[in-house]
């Protein structure tokens, strides 16, 4: 027999019977919707977090004290004296620029509003390194840092929440630890994410951090330095020159392990793919589980159509069917029901990648879920293949029933 | 025999077959040798009480099952000895069967299911146009698209029929064709098979307990116990 006439009464079978057939792929239709579901929700939500920090800059590289990856006892603090350290033309010439940062939670009140959030003390050129854009005013200068000065600029969501307003902000005074704060400017929206949300910062000079909101121990400690390279192709230049400086200025022999951790975009990047993979592919693999489920479930049904249909391959035989054209009927079925399965699974997934954007979304988190053309090649592959595998047993037990026996089946 | 011309061959030659079946220890000797011959254009029942073998020779004729000895040719060609791929082929091409119970596909209609063997012949081409000429010879031409169940039993087993003779095979092996059918019903389609022997020379096997069946056949072979019974020729 040739294909496409096991095809067509493939279909015909299916057709013919259309609750059942519909019944039977109900298993393969929820694995694939779940695995189509979890890879497009997992897609876009890494596409989220990628923009993220791709829109802190490409060419940052942050500094953090202690090593992530060897044992260091007692790792000296970072202070702002290793950022002048770092600040070394002739000796770092990929090194555009350094930040430094003392990050710590307060609470920001203006009149009767009130919000506990992120208070970030940085340098003037914190907004350039990490390329902050103000809607209006302007970030606070060397000399607000040298005066230590009660100035703040406030991110756009936290202004919104205060104020109930972006603009014409200038010059009000907003409360941050109960000192007074002169309102210099406010950022323009960056967007956010399930991990941060810069728009409910508020950024004042580090001097007056240390000063008002986050009293040090150490001196001059900070909590992280970010250091701007010359351009995205300088990185690990700047990164090698950062290092040398900063272990200089740690006075580390050249015996000991660096009591600090560089990390740039690339290499976070690197980390959030490579979680939000491992969280899909998890996901996905449980989801596949149900996959094959679905195939057993098609395997069943197919066994009990042979026996149903014991008579008819009985009399397909006679007539003159050879074990592979039986053999080529029931995979035939099998297959094509897996795949319309699969097929329907596709939608389902689709719509439940919609419904998890729609809730996100509506919770403030942007994620547009996204199905490659490659996931959708594979579901169709794959659940041709659950219903080549399953079907192969029951098409075989077709193809090997005696045509006497069978035509004598009642 | 002697009536048949030396000289032309027997389109169904059986010599000397054997069939034993195992239920299980126990050894159950179907056929204990059959001696038989069938000449192209003839009208042959064969006849027998249940337990005879008459069920296992027909199978055997109708290549659905090998025997355990002897040689069978049909059509000249030894199929004793064929594996079941081969035996499927052959099936397909030299040999029509009507069932007691008719044995429609109901998913499909009259002519598909008259169409059903060339699906699994070499030559596919003009399928269609094959069926319906099989179907108008069956005096069925103005009932292609009706599904078995739209049928009357007459009727089914004419489609059946049709189905049988869509390939041109060389014999019409006929299984209890009037067992299912009322006695008008059943008339016409012995007439039918009658007319078809008789205008279209088709060489027609009826398997039947009824007498009045076999009193059609231009002679009878009557089993009794996997043996053929005495004088094979009737007048």
């Amino acid at each position: 027999m040739k294909f496409w006439q096991a095809l067509k009464e493939a279909i015909a079978s299916i057709a013919g019977n259309k609750t059942r057939s519909f019944l039977t792929v109900l298993g393969i239709v929820i694995g694939v919707g779940a695995v189509i579901g979890v890879l497009s929700i997992g897609q876009g939500a890494e596409a989220s977090i990628m923009g993220q920090i791709e829109s802190i800059g490409t060419n940052v590289i942050y500094v953090f004290r202690g090593n992530r990856t060897e044992d260091v006892t007692n790792p000296k603090y970072l202070t702002t004296a290793d950022a002048d350290a770092l600040a070394n033309r002739a000796r770092a010439p990929h090194i555009l620029n350094i930040a430094s940062v003392l990050s710590g939670q307060s609470s920001v009140r203006f009149g009767d509003e009130s919000a506990q959030t992120s208070i970030m003390g940085v340098t003037g050129n914190y907004a350039e390194v990490i390329d902050l854009k103000l809607s209006e005013g302007s970030f606070f200068t060397e000399s607000h840092i040298t005066n230590r000065s009660s100035v703040v600029v406030l991110g756009p969501e936290l202004a919104e929440r205060l104020t109930g307003r972006q603009t014409e902000l200038v010059g009000t005074t907003v409360h941050i630890n109960n000192y007074p704060f002169r309102v210099v400017g406010v950022a323009a929206a960056k967007g956010g994410n399930q991990f941060s949300s810069p728009d409910m910062d508020a950024y004042i000079p580090i001097t007056a951090m240390q000063l008002r909101v986050k009293r040090q121990n150490v001196p001059n400690a900070v909590d992280f330095l970010l250091i701007q390279a010359q351009d995205s192709n300088s990185i690990d230049e700047a990164m090698h020159e950062g290092r040398t400086l900063l272990r200089a200025s740690h006075r580390l022999t050249s015996r000991q392990p660096d009591d600090f951790t560089m990390t740039n975009q690339e290499d976070m990047l690197s980390i959030a793919n490579s979680i939000t993979n491992i969280l899909t592919i998890f996901l996905a693999g449980i989801a596949a589980i149900s996959l094959l489920v679905g195939g057993i479930g098609i395997m069943n049904i197919m066994l009990v159509s042979v026996t149903e249909r014991t008579r008819e391959i009985g009399l397909r035989k006679a007539l003159g069917a050879r074990k592979f054209d039986i053999q080529l009927q029931f995979l035939t079925e099998s297959a094509m029901l897996s795949v319309f399965g699969g097929l329907i699974g596709i939608g389902l997934g689709w719509l439940l990648g919609e419904i998890v954007g729609a809730v996100a979304a509506n919770s403030g988190t942007p994620l547009v879920p996204e199905i490659s053309l490659n996931s959708v090649l594979l579901a169709t592959l794959f659940s041709l293949a659950v219903g080549i595998f399953f079907g192969w047993y029951p098409a075989l037990r077709a193809a090997n029933l005696e045509p006497v026996e069978a035509l004598r089946y009642e | 025999m002697e009536l048949t011309p030396q000289a032309v061959k027997p389109v169904i030659d059986v010599q000397n077959l054997t069939k034993d079946y195992y239920i299980g220890e126990i050894v159950v000797r179907a056929l204990r040798g059959i001696d038989m011959q069938i000449f192209p254009g003839e009208m042959v029942a064969i006849m027998g009480p249940s337990g005879s073998g008459k069920s296992t020779l027909m199978n055997m004729i109708g290549c659905l099952d090998s025997p355990t000895s002897g040689d069978y040719y049909l059509d000249s060609l030894r199929v004793s000895d064929l594996h079941d791929d081969e035996l499927a082929i052959v099936r397909n091409q030299k040999i029509g069967f009507v069932f007691q119970k008719y044995n429609l596909l109901p998913r499909i209609d009259a002519i598909e299911n008259v169409a059903l063997p060339l699906r699994y012949s070499e030559d596919t081409s003009n399928m269609r146009q094959r069926a319906e000429a099989a179907l108008e010879s069956v005096g069925l031409g103005d009932r292609m698209r009706h599904k078995p169940n739209e049928l009357s039993g007459g009727q089914q087993q004419r489609v059946a029929i049709a189905r049988a003779l869509v390939n041109q095979p060389a014999i019409l092996l006929a299984d209890e064709p009037t067992g299912n059918l009322d006695s008008q019903s059943g008339k016409e389609v012995m007439e039918l098979l009658i007319k078809l022997n008789q205008q279209q020379n088709t060489t027609i096997v009826l398997v039947t307990h009824d007498p009045t069946v076999a009193l059609h056949a231009q002679r009878t072979i009557q089993l009794f116990d996997g043996l053929i019974k005495a004088p094979e020729a009737i007048a």
